[in-house]
């Protein structure tokens, strides 16, 4: 379809912007097929299993927050930024703080609640 | 112009839309502060969730009640919602009409809608096998983590119901405009929290 009123500039950021959906949707889908079917169908160990899932989830996640939500290192404004690395601090203190305390509280005191 | 700069998460209106894009700057940074405190609430639920792992108190685990049918058609409804959100962006930037834009947020609704409808029978699928939040500490941490990630998919669903509403009234004008920028940020970082409840809960439950 055509649109008129888009001047040429105008035409080239809406194609790029379409193909960054696209690019962004199938590196997704890759991303989730491979863990689904690794899951489904390998006899891969455990331990194998479990780090191809957790990597291909952080790949994805970057992924979606490249092509789906627009936010890249270079041209985001500063601010955006400061809060994305200042949360993704808090997250790590936080989360791997709880995993590191209770966990090692388990293995003191209650191994039966080990996952 | 080129844009050198986004000014704010998400797809940016441009110069088409000048004063929707100057109001959004503000909007959306004030929204991203919000998303970004709720992606801390998540990640707490996942890390309960995790310790919970070893509580299930002789009830039902992860092998009696997960499927891994229903895990993954949620996650492609979920992920092709995010892909026609985009579209429905598109549409909302570079469209005169509001044809296609309403075309690609009802197809959006459906999928939620449809992904809803599927959680909450996978909840009644557990229950059935006696998978309910108070039978173990191990299911409270599923269903606080999962069931508010399905309360936000029903919100946002609800918000768009209110923006079609509002759109009827008012036209696009820019608080519709902006009202729609901040839903998809809210609909793709939903996208984002499912990425981690498919592979920490359902795929790592059901290694």
């Amino acid at each position: 379809m055509t649109r008129h009123h888009l001047s040429a500039q105008q035409e080239n950021e809406r194609s790029s912007e379409l193909r960054s959906y696209v690019v962004g949707y199938v590196l997704a889908l890759i991303l989730t097929l491979t863990p689904f079917a690794l899951v489904a169908w390998s006899d891969l160990s455990n331990m194998k299993l479990w780090s191809v899932i957790g990597i291909c989830a952080l790949i994805q996640i970057v992924v979606h927050f490249r092509f789906f939500l627009h936010v890249s290192l270079a041209k985001q404004k500063r601010e955006d930024l400061h809060l994305i690395l200042f949360t993704t601090l808090i997250l790590v203190i936080m989360v791997g703080g709880t995993l590191w305390i209770i966990l090692n509280l388990y293995t003191r005191i209650m191994p039966s609640m080990l996952p | 112009m080129t844009p050198t700069t986004n000014r704010h998460p998400g797809i940016n209106l441009g110069d088409m839309h000048e004063e929707a894009s100057d109001a959004c700057e503000s909007l959306v940074f004030g929204f991203w502060v919000f998303m970004m405190s709720d992606l801390i609430i998540f990640a707490l639920l996942f890390a309960t969730y995790v310790v919970m792992l070893g509580g299930t108190a002789g009830g039902p685990g992860p092998h009696e009640l997960y499927e891994m049918k229903s895990a993954f058609l949620e996650t492609m409804l979920l992920l092709a919602s995010s892909f026609t959100f985009g579209m429905a962006s598109l549409a909302l930037k570079y469209d005169r009409t509001k044809g296609q834009l309403l075309g690609w947020l009802v197809i959006t609704l459906l999928l939620g809608l449809a992904f809803i409808g599927l959680e909450l029978r996978d909840f009644h699928l557990m229950a059935s096998k006696d998978g309910v939040p108070s039978r173990s500490g191990f299911l409270s941490a599923f269903y606080a983590l999962v069931s508010l990630h399905g309360l936000h998919v029903t919100g946002a669903c609800l918000w768009m119901l209110v923006l079609f509403g509002q759109m009827a009234v008012h036209g696009l004008d820019t608080g519709v405009k902006t009202g729609l920028l901040r839903l998809g940020i809210l609909w793709h970082f939903l996208d984002i929290v499912w990425i981690g409840i498919f592979s920490v809960v359902y795929l790592g439950g059901l290694v």
